[in-house]
């Protein structure tokens, strides 16, 4: 590979990272704003003013924003995502379970999801317009137009109440065996997966159909390819940066867009984790958390950049 | 066999409906008599402890930012695993009567100013020692202690010194109080070894179960301590409760078998629920109530006129159906109810519009009175407010209902804004409730109700040892809340849980819902 690609990619990174400082800022500002006051939150209705004084006190609330920001940032740049007020754990280790729980969750709903939402599109392409693509579309789009906790609750009817195949309580803990963690999972990540496949499906479907108008198609036919070797050989290869675009903004929604399936399902996720921490104005979580969500929307942002650059002859065969 | 019937020769089991009347209702859903019989005494035997197994509570009000330190507890599921892990010297019962617990047994000087506990021996912690009048010392402490930010600062705040005494633990108070043991139940006064000033988390109790699980806001586990001191409590070997805060979620998990009881089920869907096979709804009258509270040091609530405007223009009745589908109980405008001790009955203020409009023209107000609500401010507040724009119309006064956002209402518009909606969870005493809500310097005097004559009551009933005369002095305290006071009060909310068919030894205990918090220790699973 020869240099414009790398120069590309290291403006891309550096891009990102000036992006995730400026996030940061943000983070840090919305935090601030926020109404209420931590101390009144963590001791809830039955505080004292004297035991409210005592808590600001501890929890260095009295210093001026700009400084707490600069300490802030200081702890997360050298690792040190600082200490949950409210209960007072470590947030990098709390995080860590959490964070794991989300990715086994969303690793799971994309290794059914993606696969099926391209064989879908490619499918639908193949058939277009046909009785396949119409039904396959038509599902595909009600079950995206279906609000998430419709889903969810669709799902715990029939499988967790109705039949009992699947718990419609999906708390997972360390140390459970793979299967039943599998079998936990199964209702949420089908749900999730029902959420994600339209919008992957259809933005599959629509870039090869794009594709197919080329001359070149044209001549595949002619050459007496076969429908599938030709989307295969020759639509679906041009037409993968924006699928692979799309892909990766569902993958990001898989991670930090979750808190309502997470809710339904009690899954012990980071959406809750975020939510409980909120209601608490439990400020260093929230910012961490929101700083992790942030890394992982620009990080996936960055990689479906690079592989579209990386997927354009143009780019990889400069002249 | 018909839920309905089912659930009839429960409540008979239970008690709560008589044998004839049972039969009777069975004979009108046309079932034979001898049928009817059997099915009461099946019913009846059932009813007996059964050991072992895992007892599972789903429960809304729990979150990751729990911690076990009793002194920080402030929502349902920390304190309820408190309670299956941890005692206090003194529980009240599901009659509402202070039992001894941790303390075999205590007295009070005449005075009600020494109060001596005796601490009961041979009960041993989880980590192995013996509990010692020294560990009560160092709680009492640690919780008088303003650095420890325990809930229970302000209840300490009567104690003048606690010293222990042999086997003894003797408080002396600052005023007298005839209710001492009844603050020792509160919830934060877990007895910790040391006090839990070398690791107030640790989890480390006397109760029949001993820790196992701490995933804050997601699962907490306990097994049975083998050493438990008493015998009529921790039946299942483990117990679990799984933080479940959707209440579709809570209820499927139910249905599904994942969870054995649950809190919190909404009222509108009771009705749905009690058709479900297997499931028992378990519905109590508590001492919890809803509130529009008015400020009395503000205008224009300094008006008496037109606070019992706004109390006669209420509709009650209307909204105990429409708000809590008829699971509660009127309320008389005091925070008091028969489920109080040494309460005396008043009588029940009605919906009247004409002596509203009387009041409210005596009151010489005019233009509209704005009333602050949130969904937070109590389940169904916002409707309940527009139902209260309803009613007042109709007695010619114009309420404007402004919604404010759920964060922050308790920091920014409850005791802060003249008149709002809110909700107490009520107290163990009268003398509590008024110290905390109604007494002139009380921090969450959030009606602004400030009586001289009112406070010197408070103080003279507290003091009193004699039942008769307390009873007295309440009965005409309430009498000035309900006339002069500052609190609307449209209705006492029942706790509403509900169980699996599978479960045994429930109770209806008021003092909190789950049982009054002791649901997993004393249930147990019927095979």
């Amino acid at each position: 590979m020869s240099s414009p690609i790398l120069k590309l990619i290291a403006q891309r990174v550096a891009l990102g990272l000036l992006l995730l400082l400026a996030v940061s800022v943000l983070i840090f500002a919305g935090t601030q704003i926020l109404p209420g006051d931590v101390a009144q939150s963590i001791l809830g209705q039955s505080a004292t003013p004297q035991a409210l004084a005592n808590l600001r006190e501890e929890l260095g609330l009295n210093a001026p924003a700009y400084v707490r920001y600069f300490r802030w940032l200081g702890g997360v740049l050298t690792g040190d995502l600082g200490t949950a007020l409210s209960s007072r754990q470590d947030i990098a280790t709390a995080i860590g379970g959490r964070l794991w729980n989300t990715l086994f969750l969303a690793f799971w709903a994309a290794i059914v999801s993606i696969p099926l939402a391209i064989i879908l599109g490619l499918l639908a392409v193949r058939y277009r317009n046909g009785w396949i693509d119409k039904t396959i579309s038509g599902l595909a789009l009600a079950s995206t137009s279906l609000p998430e906790f419709f889903v969810g609750y669709l799902l715990v009817y029939f499988f967790a109440v109705k039949w009992q195949i699947f718990p419609g309580i999906s708390t997972v803990y360390d140390g459970m065996p793979f299967l039943e963690r599998m079998k936990a999972i199964a209702l949420p990540a089908t749900a999730l997966t029902l959420v994600v496949l339209a919008h992957m499906m259809r933005m599959t479907r629509a870039a090869i159909l794009n594709v197919m108008q080329s001359a070149y198609i044209e001549t595949a036919e002619l050459k007496g390819l076969s429908p599938f070797e030709i989307i295969r050989k020759h639509a679906f290869p041009n037409a993968i940066a924006p699928v692979i675009n799309v892909v990766m903004l569902n993958l990001a929604f898989l991670i930090v867009g979750v808190v309502v399936i997470e809710v339904i399902f009690v899954y012990p996720g980071m959406g809750q984790y975020l939510v409980d921490h909120v209601a608490k104005r439990d400020v260093p979580v929230v910012q961490a958390v929101g700083l992790i969500f942030a890394a992982v929307y620009i990080g996936l942002n960055i990689i479906a950049d690079i592989a579209a650059i990386v997927a354009n002859p143009r780019l990889r065969h400069p002249k | 066999m018909s839920n309905e019937l089912e659930y009839l020769s429960r409540r008979v089991a239970a008690g709560k409906l008589n044998r004839r009347d049972f039969l009777g209702r069975a004979a009108a859903l046309g079932v034979a008599a001898t049928f009817a019989n059997s099915l009461l005494a099946s019913a009846a035997k059932a009813e007996g402890p059964v050991k072992g197994g895992i007892l599972r509570a789903g429960m809304q009000g729990g979150a990751a930012t729990d911690s076990l330190d009793p002194a920080s507890w402030s929502s349902q599921v920390p304190y309820f695993f408190g309670r299956q892990w941890g005692e206090q010297l003194v529980q009240i019962s599901p009659e509402g009567e202070p039992k001894p617990a941790l303390a075999e047994e205590w007295g009070a000087s005449d005075d009600a100013k020494t109060w001596t506990f005796k601490i009961r021996k041979g009960v041993q912690f989880h980590d192995g020692k013996e509990m010692t009048p020294a560990d009560v010392v160092a709680t009492i402490e640690r919780h008088s202690d303003e650095k420890a930010k325990s809930g229970a600062l302000g209840l300490m705040g009567g104690i003048a010194s606690v010293k222990a005494d042999g086997q003894n633990v003797v408080f002396e108070l600052k005023d007298a109080n005839a209710d001492l043991p009844f603050l020792l139940d509160d919830y934060h006064l877990m007895i910790q070894p040391n006090g839990g000033k070398d690791k107030p988390d640790a989890g480390i109790g006397t109760g029949p179960y001993k820790v196992t699980v701490n995933e804050a806001g997601v699962r907490l586990g306990a097994e049975k301590f083998a050493n438990y001191w008493r015998d009529d409590r921790g039946f299942a070997d483990q117990i679990e409760i799984i933080v479940i805060n959707d209440a579709t979620a809570r209820t499927s998990a139910l249905q599904g078998g994942q969870v054995d009881i649950i809190n919190r089920v909404e009222p509108k869907i009771v009705e749905l629920i009690k058709r479900v096979p297997g499931v028992v709804i378990r519905n109590v009258a508590g001492r919890g109530h809803y509130v529009f509270i008015a400020h009395c040091n503000t205008a224009p609530f300094d008006n008496n006129d037109l606070r019992l405007a706004l109390k006669y223009a209420l509709d009650r009745e209307e909204m105990l159906q429409k708000i809590l589908m008829g699971y509660g109980s009127l309320g008389n405008d005091t925070p008091i109810n028969k489920a109080y001790p040494l309460f005396t009955e008043m009588e029940q203020r009605k919906f009247d519009p004409e002596k509203a409009a009387f009041h409210y023209k005596k009151s010489g107000h005019s233009g509209s009175v704005l009333l602050r609500t949130s969904d937070v401010a109590f389940p169904g507040a916002v409707d309940a407010a527009q139902l209260y724009q309803q009613s007042a119309a109709k007695a010619g006064i114009t309420l404007e209902v402004k919604r404010e956002p759920g964060d922050g209402y308790w920091s920014e518009v409850w005791n802060k804004q003249p008149f709002s909606a809110s909700y107490w969870g009520g107290r163990p005493t009268q003398d509590q409730m008024y110290s905390t809500a109604y007494y002139s310097k009380a921090e969450w005097n959030d009606t602004r109700f400030q009586r001289e004559d009112f406070d010197k009551m408070l103080l003279a009933a507290r003091s009193e040892l004699d039942p008769a005369k307390r009873k007295q002095i309440y009965a005409d305290m309430g009498q000035i809340v309900r006339d002069e006071g500052g609190v609307i009060t449209p209705m006492f909310n029942d706790f509403i849980d509900a169980t699996s068919a599978k479960v045994g030894g429930w109770v209806d205990d008021g003092n909190q819902e789950m049982m009054g918090g002791y649901a997993l220790s004393k249930c147990w699973l019927n095979a």
